[in-house]
């Protein structure tokens, strides 16, 4: 604890005497690294005490062990060969089958299960991929500016001003027979059919806001005192790049990646709703509520307990994000 | 300043440029023959697919045809005649694409204004009580309330909006306009949730820090009423991120309405590119998403204009 809360201001509020005293703890070689470990552990020791994202996080890990392992939570595979009866087609829920059964009736709480594994793997998936983007080209971006980054920031411009849903949709249709030297089977085989386009489109238009982010993290960055002694000392760009500003630079991003999976998870259930997401007979979120519409108002299982599943899970990821912003940003305590 | 309006405007036309083409290329690469379905279960005859390719240009490569569309390639029959002089081309049924974007757009501005108008009112409230009283319970409720709002995605409100005040309190019409502008009142409401709650948080977050101000201080020290301090003062500066916000966000609502368009049946913008994405008609995708883009692009221009306008701590070279 001690030596984590010297150089950098994160615990207390206005900050201003402990800047002053940046003697006080200040170990040379690592100075850097420790710098940044101290503000992730004062930023653990500060969230493990907040409700808003213990809560959160408990609620993220039982949704990514039902993602993993569904079998743990229902003893019906809905995908699986007879496991639907059409004989209790639209049957209510009762105490036997909490959420009631879908018009091929099959059982609704085993296929809101499984939903889980498609919202999970498009969340993080998207997200991971957006982020290696960001990282590299925000990084060159901020780092060596010139045309480079004009370049750079008039791409993220023309991705911006496409709207996200409209473009998306135009992005999917159009890859639609493409085959992405066979990945896409491989993909579509091994979560659902329609999984490789929708990730690509939402890496396509999804990468430009966290890029802005680095970018601005790294110009801010990359005058420090420190990043001048690193380059005194003779080390390489990449170096400077991967090891001092980089992990300065990455707790604002990490707000926004975060909260940023709850925005995709919501973006996969409004594809797959207008068709252009997942595919039957695959199983997800935005194909259940998409396939409840016409009977919404004489069985609103159907749409209730999909729906509640995605808010409570999107609801995690941004409230998580949160109050990660507020553990690790303690200006606005 | 002025140099720096002449060069966002300079940055205004590749950025638009490119999102034309980007869209343009994507419509290229859809899957099917869009001409060869225009004639369903009968083969239209060679000739007859002969003039259509030739009168859409669908002969020439990907660049001369963008060319033709944006106007700087001259046309065999047209002349420079594209979306750089307002001309929006015209679909496979020869239809002029600006008259469906005039026949849609009503609706779409419709819904945009209603929700506008609801964001901007219950934002606001919402986020100057919980500022004015940061840690207390209505700040705490808004806080709460709206990352709430901000996870339950459109899908979800919307369907139980439509079954809760369509269907069983029947306050409001299901869906569709059939009953003028209290068609648009759940929709908008629907549309407005997510920035709604976005601008509470914002006005919210801008209080407070503004709150803190030297400048505040030195009006409380002066003696100036609390109401004074808060409305005159504070209020004033807290507001330039949310008005920042709003502009982008208006040009966001016009594009961003695909899925409320669905779930209401609502006839807008968005529910026209996605027919004609089926129907394969490229021009018409091209000419909506290229004037959506236009919009959304000038709200920006002007924020930034009007952001360099008003706050006078801002200077750029």
């Amino acid at each position: 604890m001690s030596e984590s809360r010297g150089a950098k201001t994160t615990r207390t509020g206005p900050g201003v005497q402990e800047q002053e005293i940046p003697g006080l703890h200040v170990q040379p070689e690592l100075e850097d690294g420790r710098r940044n470990r101290g503000l992730w552990i004062d930023a653990w020791r500060d969230l493990r005490r907040r409700p808003l994202f213990v809560i959160p996080a408990i609620i993220m890990l039982v949704y990514a062990v039902m993602a993993l392992w569904p079998a743990l939570f229902t003893g019906i595979d809905p995908l699986a060969r007879g496991s639907c009866d059409l004989t209790r087609s639209l049957v209510t829920p009762s105490r036997e089958h909490w959420f009631g059964f879908d018009l091929q009736g099959c059982d609704n709480y085993a296929r809101t299960i499984y939903g889980a594994k498609i919202s999970m793997a498009i969340g993080f998936s998207v997200i991971t991929s957006a982020l290696v983007v960001a990282l590299i080209f925000g990084s060159i971006a901020g780092y060596y500016g010139g045309r480079l980054d004009t370049l750079i920031a008039r791409l993220t411009d023309v991705v911006f001003a496409l709207p996200f849903i409209l473009g998306a949709i135009v992005i999917v249709s159009a890859l639609r027979d493409s085959e992405f030297l066979g990945m896409k089977a491989a993909v579509d085989g091994a979560l659902a059919r329609g999984f490789f386009n929708l990730w690509f489109a939402a890496v396509l238009l999804g990468w430009p806001t966290m890029l802005r982010m680095v970018r601005s993290a790294v110009l801010q960055n990359k005058e420090a005192d420190y990043v001048e002694a690193a380059r005194a000392l003779g080390a390489s760009d990449f170096r400077i790049i991967l090891r001092h500003i980089l992990p300065n630079s990455i707790a604002s991003v990490m707000v926004i990646a975060t909260i940023s999976v709850g925005g995709i998870i919501v973006a996969e259930a409004a594809l797959s709703f207008l068709g252009v997401g997942i595919q039957q007979p695959n199983i997800s979120w935005g194909l259940m509520i998409s396939e409840s519409q016409r009977r919404i108002t004489t069985h609103p299982h159907l749409l209730i307990f999909p729906g509640a599943f995605l808010s409570v899970l999107a609801f995690s990821f941004i409230a998580m994000g949160d109050a990660l912003r507020d553990a690790l940003d303690p200006k606005l305590r | 300043m002025g140099r720096y309006l002449i060069r966002r405007v300079l940055q205004f036309i590749p950025v638009f440029i490119g999102a034309t083409f980007l869209i343009y290329a994507l419509v290229f690469a859809l899957p099917g023959d869009p001409i060869r379905a225009l004639g369903g279960d009968k083969p239209l005859s060679n000739s007859v697919v002969a003039a259509l390719e030739d009168r859409y240009n669908l002969n020439d490569p990907l660049l001369i045809q963008y060319g033709k569309y944006i106007g700087v390639v001259p046309d065999d029959k047209r002349g420079f005649s594209g979306i750089l002089q307002g001309d929006l081309g015209e679909n496979f049924r020869g239809r002029q694409v600006a008259d469906i974007v005039s026949e849609r757009l009503p609706v779409t501005v419709k819904l945009a204004t209603t929700a506008f108008v609801f964001e901007i009112i219950l934002g606001l409230i919402a986020g100057i009580l919980a500022g004015l009283r940061r840690g207390g319970f209505l700040d705490n409720l808004v806080l709460v309330s709206t990352v709430a709002v901000i996870s339950i995605p459109s899908l979800v409100t919307g369907f139980l909006a439509q079954i809760v005040f369509g269907v069983e309190l029947r306050w409001l019409p299901v869906s569709g306009i059939q009953s003028g502008w209290t068609s648009y009142v759940m929709p908008g409401i629907v549309l407005a949730s997510l920035s709604l709650a976005y601008i509470a948080r914002l006005t919210r977050t801008s209080l407070v820090e503004n709150l803190r101000a030297d400048y505040v201080r030195t009006a409380t020290a002066k003696g100036l009423t609390r109401g004074r301090v808060v409305g005159v003062h504070t209020l004033r500066n807290s507001l330039i991120p949310v008005v920042t916000f709003l502009a982008v966000d208006l040009g966001g609502l016009m594009g961003g309405a695909i899925i409320t368009e669905t779930i209401f049946n609502l006839p807008g913008l968005g529910r026209a590119v996605y027919n004609a994405i089926f129907a394969q008609e490229g021009t018409t995708v091209v000419g909506i998403v290229s004037f959506l883009v236009f919009v959304y692009m000038t709200a920006n221009l002007i924020v930034d204009f009007a952001y360099a306008a008003l706050d006078p701590r801002i200077r750029y070279e």
